[in-house]
């Protein structure tokens, strides 16, 4: 097995191609190096993308954000301005092992081994990350939601790989959090996972809502209908229960050794409901702050 | 340093807490570990293993692999004597020599997934591994038994056909390998004159010991027939007993050196590879070098048992435990030999019953052989009994620790498995619990506490030392016990203590088996006991030697000689200048030569340790999820010698048994596969997962041992599975019944109520 560290994305897509399916893209490497263990997979290139400027780095412009595909999980918890902006999407890339594994773990690896339990892929989703690829047909974006195939399958070309995450500035009265279900407390697989997103106005009133549940079917899903259920209205706890109720009819989960069907089917919706009253709690909190520095 | 004294002798050292002697070699990371050996020209040796829960072996064919460039070595069940049936007294746990064979190497069976089917040694681990792959196996599917109900069916598969009881006569065929009853009295009349009785049934799941480090030797066999084995190991005199017995060499023959041991808790009272490598080694010339993976950990070495269990108690209305009967079914594996004999013996210990007794059966399934996991068999019987006898307080509208007290074992009490009690500390242990401030520490909304007792024995067995001093006045002492819990700090300061000179002046090594006189495995919480009841034997002798050689030196009858603050002195004449250790050792050559004493023995009147931990749960009612919020425990330490480490091992055993108690479960597929043969899907608690264990230390001296030591080991896993279960009741007014309480089984039983 080989290995390269390529300084620049030409480089890194030209090493790709030419090795075509027996080569690799590597950023922490926590899921890779797990798989080339076990034998899972058996590359003969590994392309190490930790030293491509374009997949380092967190830019925070009046735009909004630029996250590096291969940053780390430490180094987003320590970005206050993205923590402040949007803590739902931080708090599920936090949550991705322990602490060794923080400081290698990537965005664009938890999203490219495409585990239907990844942690920060619903909190992405949710806060409506969009994803700029590039690979020898050039480069495109496209919307995170759109990635994740089904187990290990990605939507990404031959040699394509994903360079950065962008997230808007978060408009007034957004919030967004992140809730997952492990026996544990830590070094475990969401048995379900669920981000939710909402944009409130003054008044209370639910303008914007995005819900994205994990380990509950093939891939992250996004949940439009259990979003709906607080649209337009004052999300009370009926709204509220009826949002957790959608979540629970939109998952479709496997029975195994981490949980059972019925189990994740029932939490899908309170982790859901619980997400949303977080995040409706941070976009109310969001506008107490304006209205005590005006 | 405190002066702390026994029977009015001044204590330096014991209840003290000094670093231990084998600390910065472990956190500077140059302690060697099993796997940390190696030796030129050495070979990598791999195990190719079952992937059949239950299949006859029609044939295995090595031509390929030993073709392959590389490969130096390969030993099948054929190439492995035949060993006659015969019991063997070198570990922990019963083993028949035969069967511990074909666990080691299969014989034209394989009984589990990961069952041992070929050895292959290479010149490196790739080439060996790729060996593995090019071994065929011509295998016979046949049915398969994965638990205790369906391996007692009437028509269930035959786990083997040709089961011997232990006089040798073939039993009729059947999967229970064993059955043992034990008690006294009528249980079964005295049920009628109860005004209350609690009768259920419980299951736990088969957990592993979870040790950091995996398996690993390294073996080299000489051309003269000598073998040396490297390894980590609960016992260097089981892995030489073990080794010898499977390959039919004399014990003289094979040195095994033990390496520092990355956890054992049982599991490694047993062999595994060591047999092969030296197998290997012996057919190649070469030193083989042999780790498991921890998939292969999973898969091929033991778990605890899993078990059926269902105990009866009958109380009078005033709460007074009159008669008590037990059943319990533990899963041996694909080989016989749980420890459901010890789970029999412990399940009714903590109380005085009139009438008691259990009924145990040693029960075969198609999974990897059980072995000995801390308190072999006990915390699952503590699980169902001490669940029984909360069952029994609500009941009766009794405090819990009332309820206990009131029928609490105590010295010249009648225990449940046979001898009468001597001084024990368990009324001491619940009043210290009792009267502790977490007790009655105020709880929020779905929160509960939950009590549990447990108790466990101290194996005396054999134990040997050797304590010699030096030209310099320091003092060595070689045990033969490696050390997991931080024995060598105990063993140095007893020796200190004895001789009246500074800790630092000790060194306690781990002898090879070529080094020291026999000793039975670290288990049993044996070691600070019995060991070092020999240490403090040979100091004694070797004190009075100082004595002779002080009297020849002042020319005076030895009688009026005595040792006193690291000195000889002369009782009647405080003139006559004491002599130290370093002065009467460098003259040691003019009165007689080096100055050394060794003891040996099989140790008796062992004390028991008994615990009583408190558990406060919070329980989430919308996912199920438990977490441990508060937690003590308190136990009879008999003395504590380094308080530091009877604390941790307190602390270890109590988080062992929340895990076992919360999400720790072998999870199999139909066919008999382990699904979860990792630390990511077993989950063990991690470090965030716990609350501080609080760790309070009761000592009621064991009149047995001269500085009333209590082993301290293995006590504290039995009461954590039900006094977290009965916690989770207190919160949730549900009982539990079965483990593990995961977040799936909490929530379907919570809705269940509701
Ligand atoms: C102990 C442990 C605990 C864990 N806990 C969690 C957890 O709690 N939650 C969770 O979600 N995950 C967890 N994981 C999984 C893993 O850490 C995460 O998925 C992590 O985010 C992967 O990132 P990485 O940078 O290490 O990816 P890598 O291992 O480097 O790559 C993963 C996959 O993505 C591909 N890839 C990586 N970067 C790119 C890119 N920029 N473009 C295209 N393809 C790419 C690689 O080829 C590979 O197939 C855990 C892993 C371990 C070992």
């Amino acid at each position: 097995m080989e290995y390269a560290s390529p300084r620049s994305l030409d480089e890194a897509i030209g090493l790709l191609s030419q090795a075509g399916v027996d080569a690799r893209p590597m950023a922490g490497g926590t899921d890779l190096l797990v798989q080339l263990r076990t034998g899972a997979r058996r590359p003969e290139l590994l392309v190490d993308l930790k030293q491509i400027p374009g997949l380092c780095g967190i830019d925070c412009g009046s735009q909004g954000f630029r996250i590096g595909a291969a940053v780390s999980g430490a180094e987003i918890g320590e970005c206050l301005p993205l923590r402040e902006a949007w803590p739902g999407v931080v708090e599920a890339a936090e949550l991705i092992g322990s602490t060794q594994i923080q400081g290698r773990a990537s965005l664009g690896g938890n999203l490219c081994n495409a585990s239907p339990a990844a942690d920060s892929v619903p909190a992405l989703i949710a806060a409506g990350a969009v994803c700029t690829l590039i690979g020898p047909a050039g480069r495109r974006e496209v919307p995170v939601d759109d990635i994740v195939r089904g187990p290990g399958e990605t939507a990404l070309g031959e040699a394509e790989i994903i360079v950065d995450f962008r997230l808007p500035r978060p408009q007034d009265g957004t919030g967004d959090a992140y809730q997952r279900m492990i026996p544990r407390t830590e070094m475990d697989i969401a048995i379900v996972g669920a981000g939710v997103s909402v944009r409130v106005a003054e008044s209370g009133e639910c303008l914007a809502c995005r819900v994205a549940l994990g380990a509950v079917a093939a891939r992250p899903i996004r949940v439009d209908e259990a979003a709906a259920a607080l649209m337009g209205r004052r999300p009370d706890s009926e709204a509220l229960e009826e949002l957790a109720a959608r979540a629970s009819a939109a998952a479709d989960p496997i029975d195994d050794k981490r949980g059972t069907r019925a189990y994740r089917t029932r939490v899908a919706g309170v982790l859901a409901r619980r997400a949303a009253e977080e995040a409706l709690r941070r976009a109310g909190d969001r506008w107490a702050a304006r209205s005590q520095s005006s | 340093m405190s002066e702390k004294s026994t029977e009015g002798r001044p204590l330096k050292w014991v209840g003290t807490r000094p670093v231990r002697p084998d600390g910065v070699e472990k956190v500077t990371g140059r302690a060697r570990y099993g796997a940390d050996f190696a030796r030129p020209d050495m070979l990598w040796g791999h195990v190719l293993r079952s992937p059949h829960a239950h299949a006859r072996i029609r044939r295995i064919d090595v031509r390929r692999a030993l073709e392959l460039d590389g490969v130096k070595a390969i030993v099948t069940g054929d190439d492995l004597p035949e060993i006659a049936s015969e019991q063997a007294f070198v570990g922990e746990e019963p083993t028949d020599y035969r069967m511990l064979s074909q666990n080691v190497l299969a014989r034209g069976k394989v009984g589990y997934v990961g069952h041992a089917v070929a050895a292959v040694a290479a010149t490196t681990s790739a080439v060996a591994e790729e060996a593995l792959r090019l071994i065929e196996v011509d295998y016979e599917i046949l049915p398969h038994v994965l638990d205790v109900l369906s391996a007692t069916a009437d028509d269930a598969p035959l786990v083997h056909d040709d089961l011997c009881d232990r006089k040798g006569v073939k039993k009729n065929p059947s999967n229970i390998a064993n059955e043992i009853e034990m008690g006294h009295g009528d249980p079964e009349a005295a049920f009628t004159n109860a005004d209350v009785v609690v009768d259920r049934s419980f299951t736990t799941q088969a957990v592993h010991q979870g040790y950091i480090e995996p398996h690993a030797c390294l073996a080299e066999a000489g051309p003269d027939g000598q073998v040396t084995i490297w390894c980590s190991s609960q016992g260097q005199f089981m892995v030489r007993g073990y080794t010898a017995k499977l390959l039919g060499l004399d014990l003289a023959q094979v040195r095994v050196v033990p390496a520092e041991i990355g956890g054992g808790f049982g599991g490694k009272t047993t062999v595994y590879l060591e047999p092969l490598a030296v197998a290997l080694s012996q057919r190649s010339g070469r030193p083989v070098k042999m780790v498991m993976s921890r998939e292969e950990v999973f898969r091929a070495t033991g778990p605890a048992s899993a078990t059926r269990i269902r105990v009866k108690i009958g109380a009078t209305k005033e709460g007074q435990f009159l008669a008590g009967e037990a059943w319990l079914d533990y899963e041996a594996g694909a080989f016989p030999g749980s420890s459901v004999a010890a789970g029999s013996m412990t399940i009714f210990a903590p109380y005085a019953f009139e009438h008691a007794r259990s009924h145990g059966r040693d029960i075969l399934v198609n999974k990897p052989k059980s072995a000995a996991y801390r308190a072999p068999g006990a915390p699952m019987a503590a699980f169902a009994v001490e669940s029984v006898v909360d069952d029994l307080a609500r009941q009766l509208e009794i405090d819990p620790i009332d309820l206990r007290l009131q029928n609490a074992a105590r010295e010249g009490v009648q225990s449940s498995f046979g001898p009468r009690y001597k001084r024990i500390g368990f009324v001491e242990t619940l009043q210290a619990a009792q009267e502790h401030p977490h007790y009655d520490a105020p709880l929020q909304p779905n929160q509960g506490r939950g009590v549990a007792a447990g108790m466990w024995f101290n194996a005396g067995l054999q134990s040997s030392a050797a304590v010699m001093v030096n030209a310099d006045g320091s003092v060595s002492v070689i045990s033969g016990n490696p050390d997991i819990g931080g024995s060598r700090a105990s063993l140095a300061m007893m020796a200190a203590e004895e001789f009246g000179i500074e800790y630092e002046k000790v060194g306690v090594r781990i002898g090879d088996t070529a080094s020291v006189g026999y000793n039975d495995v670290t288990g049993g919480s044996r070691v600070t006991l019995a060991t070092g009841k020999m240490v403090v034997e040979a100091s004694q002798e070797v004190i009075s030697q100082l004595c002779e050689r002080a009297a020849k030196v002042w020319d005076v009858d030895v009688k009026r000689v005595h040792w006193a603050d690291g000195k000889a002195k002369v009782l009647d004449d405080e003139a006559i200048e004491p002599l130290g250790l370093a002065e009467i050792a460098t003259g040691a050559a003019r009165t007689g030569g080096p100055i050394q004493a060794i003891a040996s023995g099989s140790v008796r009147g062992v004390g028991m340790s008994f615990g009583v931990h408190l558990c406060d749960v919070e329980v989430d009612p919308e996912t199920g999820k438990v977490d441990v919020i508060r937690y003590t425990a308190f136990q009879d330490a008999g003395r504590a010698i380094h308080p530091s480490y009877v604390e941790g091992q307190i602390q270890g055993g109590a988080a062992q048994g929340i895990g076992w108690a919360l999400n720790e479960e072998y999870v199999f597929d139909d066919s008999g596969r382990l699904e979860n043969s990792g630390f990511l899907d077993y989950r063990m608690p991690v470090a965030s997962d716990l609350p501080m264990i609080d760790a309070v230390i009761i000592e009621v001296p064991n009149p047995d041992h001269p500085y009333g030591v209590r082993g301290v080991g293995e006590a504290p896993i039995v009461p954590p599975i039900p006094a977290v279960v009965n916690a989770l009741r207190a919160a949730t007014g549900v009982c539990f019944s079965d483990l593990p309480v995961s977040p799936p089984r909490v929530l379907e039983a919570l809705d269940a109520v509701s």
